[in-house]
C-alpha cells in the first residue's frame, strides 16, 4: 500500500520537474525576447554615466555575449544549487525576497483559501439541499454576479468603505509604519491582512459554492438517499449522514485544484491593498525588469499551483478508501 | 431564439454602439470642473482634469468589449486548431495534451504578465496574452469531443474512402464542433475582459493614454482617500453591467442550442 502511494509520490515530482524545466526555459526565452535592457534596468537611472567600454564590461561578466542556450543552462545550474540571482531592485539575493515576501503571502492565501473553502461548502450544500427554492435562487444568483465582479474593483470598495470611511482597518503594508521589522507582531501582520484576506475569500467562494452545489445535487439524485428518505430521514440528519460524506471528497479536491485562481487573485489585491506579499514582488519586478526576480517568482508560482493540484489528488487517495483500493489494483 | 437571449443582446449591442454618438469633446479636459461629485450634468462625477467619467467609462467600455470578442473568437479559434492537430495522429496528440498541461501550469495572471512583459505591453500584448492564456481550456474540452467523433461509424467509413484528413476535419468535425465553439465564445469572453481590465490596472495592458477600465481604476487608487468614491465605484460597477448581461445573453444562447441539440437527435432517432 505504502509502496504505491510512494510510487505515485516519486511519477508525480518527476513529472513537476519536467513541468518546472519547461516553464523555466519558456519563461527565459519570453525574457530574452523582450525589450528589456538588462543592463540598463541594472543599473538604472546612472545609465548616462556608465561608459561604452564600463557597458561591454558588464555585459563580458554577466556573460551577455554567449548564446541564449549556454546562458539558460548558466542560470539553471546555478538555480539547481539554490542560487536564483541578485534581485535588481531589492538588491538582495532572490531567494531572500521571495521567502520574506513568501510568509506575507501564505498567511493571506490561507486566510482566504479556508474562509472561502468552509462558506462556499456551507452556501453550496444549502443550496443543494433546498435546490430549486428562493434560497438556492438567491444563492446561484450571487454567486453568478460574484464571479462577474472584477476582483481588484471589489478590493478598491471595501477599501473605501472599511479604510477610508469607516477608519476601521490601515490603508495598505504589512505592518505599521515607523517601527522596525524585529517589532512586528503576529498580530499586526494578522491586522493588516484582514481586508485583503476577506476580499479574496469573497472572490473565492463563488466557485466552490456552485461546484458544491453540482456535486451534492448528484449525491441527492442517488438511490441510497431515496432509501434514506423512504426511512425518514431528512434536513439536518439526512445531510449529515449521508449527503456530506459523499460530497465532501470531490469538493475539497476542486478546492485543492484552485490554487491557480487564488495566485491570481492575491497578485491583484495585494496590488489594490499595497500588501507586500509575492504578488506586489511579480508586479513590481515586471515594471521595473527585474528580470531574475520575475523568473524567481515565476518558478515558485508554478511550484504552488503543483502543489495545489498534486494535493487534490493525493487528497483523493488518502482519505477515499476506494479509491486506493482501485489504484492499487491497477498497480498505479 | 427566445427573448431571453434577444432583450440582453440588444442592450448590448446599444452599450458598443453609444460611444461611437458622444463627440470626443464630451470626454476632453475642462480644468473649471474637476472633481466633482455625480450630479445630473456628470451622471458619474469627473475626474481631477474635469472629465466626465460617464463618456470616459463608456468609451472605455466599447474598448473593453471589442478586445474581449476579439480574444474570445481567436482562442476559440486557436483551440479548434489545436484540438485538430491532435487528431492527427498520437505523437501530436501528446504533444498538444502536453502544452496544454505547461499552459495551465500558471496562474493564467503571471502568464499574462509575462507575455506582456515579453511584447511591452499595449494592445499587441494583452490580445496575444490573453488568446494564450485561453485556449487551452476549451481545447482539452474540443479534444474529447473529437477523440469521441473519430470514433463514429461514418467518419471511419469516411476515411476508409479514402476522404484525406483536413476533408474529414471540414466536413466531419466542424459541423459537429460548431456549437461547442459558440458555447466556447460565451464562456471565455467575460474571463477574457476580466482578465483585460485586471492585467491593465496592474500596469502591463494598455497604455495611460487609451480611455479603459483598468487604467481608470488604477488612476482612481490615488484619490480614494481623498473621498472621491465615484471615479472607482461607476466604472468597475458598468463592467460588472456588463459581463452580468453577457452572462445572462450567453445562457439564452445555450438554452436554445441545448434545445435544438435534443430535437435534433429525437427526429434522428
Amino acid at each position: 500500500m505504502t509502496r504505491n502511494l510512494s510510487i505515485f509520490v516519486v511519477k508525480k515530482i518527476i513529472r513537476l520537474l519536467l513541468l518546472l524545466l519547461a516553464v523555466s526555459f519558456i519563461t527565459y526565452l519570453l525574457i530574452r525576447l523582450s525589450p528589456i535592457d538588462p543592463v540598463q534596468a541594472y543599473i538604472g537611472a546612472d545609465m548616462m554615466k556608465v561608459s561604452p567600454e564600463q557597458r561591454a564590461a558588464i555585459e563580458e561578466y554577466w556573460g551577455l555575449n554567449e548564446s541564449f542556450i549556454s546562458q539558460y543552462v548558466h542560470w539553471l545550474a546555478s538555480v539547481i544549487t539554490g542560487d536564483f540571482g541578485t534581485s535588481f531592485i531589492y538588491r538582495t539575493p532572490v531567494l531572500d525576497v521571495i521567502a520574506d515576501r513568501f510568509i506575507s503571502s501564505i498567511l493571506l492565501l490561507a486566510v482566504a483559501w479556508l474562509l472561502s473553502g468552509v462558506i462556499g461548502l456551507l452556501l453550496g450544500a444549502v443550496a443543494a439541499m433546498k435546490q430549486g427554492s428562493k434560497t438556492d435562487h438567491f444563492i446561484r444568483g450571487y454567486c453568478y454576479l460574484l464571479l462577474s465582479t472584477p476582483s481588484f474593483w471589489l478590493g478598491l470598495l471595501l477599501l473605501m468603505i472599511f479604510s477610508v470611511w469607516l477608519d476601521w482597518f490601515p490603508i495598505g503594508l504589512s505592518a505599521p509604519v515607523g517601527i522596525t521589522t524585529s517589532e512586528i507582531t503576529i498580530m499586526d501582520r494578522l491586522y493588516h491582512a484582514i481586508l485583503p484576506a476577506i476580499t479574496l475569500s469573497i472572490i473565492g467562494i463563488a466557485n466552490v459554492c456552485l461546484h458544491t452545489r453540482e456535486k451534492m445535487i448528484d449525491v441527492l439524485k442517488q438511490p441510497y438517499i431515496l432509501q434514506a428518505r423512504a426511512n425518514g430521514l431528512s434536513g439536518l440528519a439526512l445531510f449529515k449522514r449521508h449527503g456530506l460524506r459523499n460530497m465532501i471528497l470531490p469538493a475539497i479536491s476542486v478546492h485543492f485544484a484552485s490554487f491557480g485562481e487564488l495566485f491570481g487573485g492575491a497578485v491583484l489585491l495585494e496590488q489594490v491593498f499595497s500588501y507586500p506579499g509575492l504578488g506586489k514582488a511579480i508586479v513590481d519586478a515586471g515594471l521595473n525588469g527585474d528580470v531574475p526576480l520575475l523568473l524567481g517568482i515565476v518558478v515558485i508560482s508554478a511550484c504552488f499551483v503543483f502543489l495545489g493540484n498534486f494535493l487534490a489528488d493525493m487528497f483523493y487517495s488518502l482519505v477515499d478508501p476506494r479509491i486506493r483500493r482501485e489504484k492499487g489494483e491497477a498497480g498505479l | 431564439m427566445t427573448r431571453k437571449f434577444w432583450v440582453p443582446a440588444i442592450i448590448l449591442l446599444l452599450f458598443f454602439l453609444f460611444p461611437f454618438l458622444i463627440s470626443g469633446e464630451r470626454f476632453s479636459i475642462h480644468l473649471m470642473e474637476k472633481n466633482q461629485a455625480p450630479s445630473f450634468s456628470h451622471l458619474f462625477g469627473t475626474d481631477w482634469l474635469g472629465r466626465d467619467m460617464f463618456f470616459r467609462t463608456w468609451k472605455a467600455l466599447q474598448l473593453s468589449i471589442g478586445i474581449g470578442l476579439l480574444t474570445a473568437i481567436l482562442s476559440t479559434i486557436c483551440s479548434f486548431f489545436m484540438s485538430t492537430l491532435a487528431m492527427l495522429n498520437q505523437p501530436m496528440d501528446r504533444i498538444i495534451s502536453w502544452l496544454v498541461d505547461l499552459f495551465l501550469s500558471l496562474p493564467h495572471l503571471v502568464t499574462l504578465l509575462l507575455i506582456s512583459f515579453t511584447l511591452g505591453g499595449g494592445m499587441k500584448g494583452v490580445v496575444i496574452g490573453l488568446v494564450l492564456t485561453h485556449w487551452p481550456s476549451l481545447t482539452r474540452i474540443l479534444r474529447a469531443e473529437m477523440l469521441q467523433l473519430q470514433q463514429t461509424t461514418y467518419v471511419q467509413m469516411s476515411k476508409k474512402l479514402g476522404k484525406g484528413f483536413w476533408w474529414r476535419a471540414w466536413h466531419h468535425f466542424v459541423p459537429h464542433i460548431l456549437p461547442q465553439m459558440l458555447v466556447g465564445i460565451t464562456v471565455i469572453f467575460p474571463h477574457a475582459i476580466l482578465h483585460e481590465a485586471s492585467i491593465t490596472f496592474l500596469g502591463f495592458g494598455l497604455s495611460a493614454e487609451q480611455p479603459a477600465i483598468g487604467i481608470i481604476l488604477s488612476e482612481s487608487m490615488q484619490y480614494l482617500s481623498s473621498g472621491m468614491w465615484w471615479l472607482a465605484f461607476f466604472p468597475g460597477f458598468v463592467l460588472l453591467i456588463v459581463i452580468v448581461l453577457f452572462q445572462l445573453t450567453a445562457k439564452g444562447l445555450r438554452n436554445s442550442l441545448e434545445k435544438d441539440y435534443s430535437y435534433g437527435q429525437i427526429t434522428r432517432n
